[in-house]
């Protein structure tokens, strides 16, 4: 993928292209693909940012009313508690994948490009979190840190450490992070594969230039190697960044529930989007408020996207291979 | 580590490159624990009674502990079959569709001059930075009106939709790099456009289809929210809803947990263990090749 964006850069503007006679064959390749893509994302998409300017009447009608929804949101304390905390959560959540995850795959990359004996084996084994489904990671962690089993606690206690143990996932103050430790648990094998193609796609020619002035490892890492694959971390970034607003709901709604507990402690923008569409005890469901709350997502995503695409990738593109 | 009297350089040399080795294998080592402990952990304790996985948690099943009274319930109580079907049948498809419609569209794309050719690149990939769950509740009132809702193809146009951006672009990308010259001779020898597609491309984007298939494949197999929201209904449940929901009932009962756990982990964990060398490979060489 890094390369595919590379290659993206520097397309040629003199590729030459034979025009042909017809285009009934062009219609019949894209039309399927446009209009699948078309009628189930790119509609709803923005079917759901028009359903945000409007309001349902008692009787089922819908009633414009512009901004509004967005102003209640933000603004009517009914609301904006929910909205900042939850957003509040997210930017923590991508904060800590962010410092833990993907430098832990930074350096299992790195470790593996060493090429080291059964570097196979680690690689394979190291991915299989990844593939497995969220539901299940949330349970097995659940019943790991859980109280009642007690295996979190029995193993700090056989190394002495039994005085740290905590219900982590049932206090306020712990919730959160745990929540995204085991996140980062199951998701490290994503940026640990893409930075590791991207250093052994590094030119050997390149490394042992450095190696012949003289450069130790540690320096050729630092000084050769991690600017060559900066376009990588910055996609594992904007990666990260985009998971954060999708699968984080699946491990929290698994583990946690819909609610976000304890006290909205863990509640994150996918949650109380889905509270609000959906309703739950003595909420009822609103489907232009959810659409807003969704619509509220799709700009912070915008947000993180423009960033990416503006300040950190074009000024990456210098150090391209 | 190992020193020794005799400090000679080469030898002082090696002791230090096996230091190296040493820590490179501790942390990879070490890593590779944690990540497989806790399945190992639930896995193991699937074999045991209530009283096995309560006393000794971390042993292993014995002559006393060892029981399949989880396997039991669930099999009788959860219809894990069903739900397998289910995933399965929907993976297949909308790879099947992704892989298809992804590789006609970027072939068109990358292969023909037309006027909106840069329009419709810009606007397949958007779907790559927007997810698709952002448009849930009109993905819901649509498939409300077209009859869909509780369907296997509910999920299967959302997957596919879901699929496609980042299959057109890692395809184009791709096929833009292939040589003209083939496709030339092709055409000389009078192919149709089709079988041009059909015969010439396809074969050549094969190693780069296994990428996306893959990358493609987990998000689709692993879903929680679309399931839950679309298809929910017992028919229709997938395995990731069916053992959500299944635990959900069963929270005392531990032993049928664990056991709905490895239910679901096993056969993935099998099937990895067959591919995992494509799997691995086709990650890896799809990023470098992109």
């Amino acid at each position: 993928m890094t390369d595919a964006t590379t290659q993206m850069a520097d397309r040629r503007p003199t590729r030459r292209r034979r025009r042909r006679a017809g285009t009934a064959h062009i219609v019949v390749f894209l039309a399927p693909a446009l209009l699948i893509y078309t009628i189930f994302s790119i509609y709803p998409l923005v079917e759901s940012l028009r359903l945000s300017l409007f309001d349902g009447l008692d009787d089922g009608s819908a009633v414009w009313t512009g901004l509004g929804n967005y102003a209640r949101l933000l603004f009517d304390s009914n609301w904006s508690v929910r909205f900042w905390n939850a957003l509040w959560n997210n930017l923590i959540l991508f904060f800590i994948h962010m410092v833990v995850q993907n430098p832990l795959g930074l350096l299992l990359a790195a470790l593996l490009s060493l090429a080291p004996r059964f570097g196979g084996a680690y690689r394979t084994l190291i991915f299989v979190p990844t593939l497995l489904s969220v539901v299940i990671v949330g349970f097995v962690w659940e019943l790991i840190l859980s109280p009642l089993w007690g295996v979190a606690e029995g193993m700090l206690s056989a190394v002495g450490l039994g005085f740290l143990y905590a219900p982590w996932l049932g206090l306020e103050d712990s919730a959160l992070t745990a929540v995204s430790l085991i996140s980062v648990w199951q998701y490290v094998g994503i940026p640990m594969m893409l930075i590791y193609a991207a250093l052994l796609s590094i030119p050997d020619e390149l490394l042992d230039a450095a190696r012949v002035d003289g450069l130790s490892g540690w320096w050729i890492f630092w000084k050769v190697k991690l600017p060559l694959i900066l376009p990588t971390l910055g996609i594992v970034a904007i990666l990260t960044y985009i998971g954060n607003f999708t699968s984080a709901f699946d491990l929290i709604y698994s583990i946690q529930g819909v609610l976000g507990p304890p006290d909205y402690s863990t509640d994150i923008m996918g949650t109380l989007m889905f509270r609000t569409f959906f309703g739950q005890q003595t909420q009822i469901g609103d489907i232009y408020m959810g659409a807003t709350v969704a619509s509220m997502m799709f700009f912070v995503i915008l947000v993180g996207v423009t960033i990416y695409l503006v300040g950190v990738q074009r000024r990456l593109t210098r150090y391209e291979m | 580590m190992t020193d020794t009297p005799d400090t000679s350089r080469s030898r002082r040399g090696r002791s230090k490159s096996w230091g190296t080795a040493a820590t490179v294998h501790a942390v990879l080592l070490g890593y590779t624990i944690i990540a497989l402990f806790p399945v190992i952990v639930v896995i193991l304790n699937s074999f045991k009674n209530r009283r096995g996985i309560f006393t000794e948690p971390l042993a292993l099943p014995g002559p006393e502990t060892f029981s399949l009274e989880g396997y039991s319930t669930v099999l009788s109580e959860g219809s894990f079959l069903l739900y397998y079907g289910n995933s399965l049948i929907v993976t297949v498809v909308s790879l099947f569709l992704i892989l298809l419609l992804g590789a006609m569209a970027a072939h068109a794309l990358s292969e023909y001059r037309f006027r909106l050719n840069g329009i419709l690149s810009v606007y397949m990939i958007l779907g790559i930075m927007v997810p698709i769950r952002l448009g849930t509740v009109a993905i819901l009132q649509l498939m409300v009106q077209l009859d869909l809702v509780n369907t296997l193809v509910s999920l299967i146009f959302v997957y596919t939709a879901q699929g496609l951006p980042i299959a057109v672009f890692i395809l184009t990308e791709f096929m833009r790099t292939l040589s003209r010259d083939i496709k030339d001779c092709a055409r000389v020898d009078g192919l149709s456009e089709y079988r041009i597609f059909f015969e010439v491309v396809l074969p050549l984007v094969r190693p780069v289809l296994a990428t996306v298939a893959v990358f493609s494949m987990i998000p689709i197999w692993n879903d929680l929210w679309f399931p839950l929201i679309l298809a929910s209904s017992d028919a229709t449940k997938t395995v990731t809803l069916g053992v959500q929901q299944f635990i959900g009932q069963y929270t005392v009962n531990w032993s049928a947990v664990l056991a709905s756990l490895s239910i679901a982990i096993l056969p993935v964990l099998v099937l990895y263990a067959i591919f995992s060398r494509q799997l691995i490979s086709g990650i890896t060489s799809g990023a470098v090749k992109g």
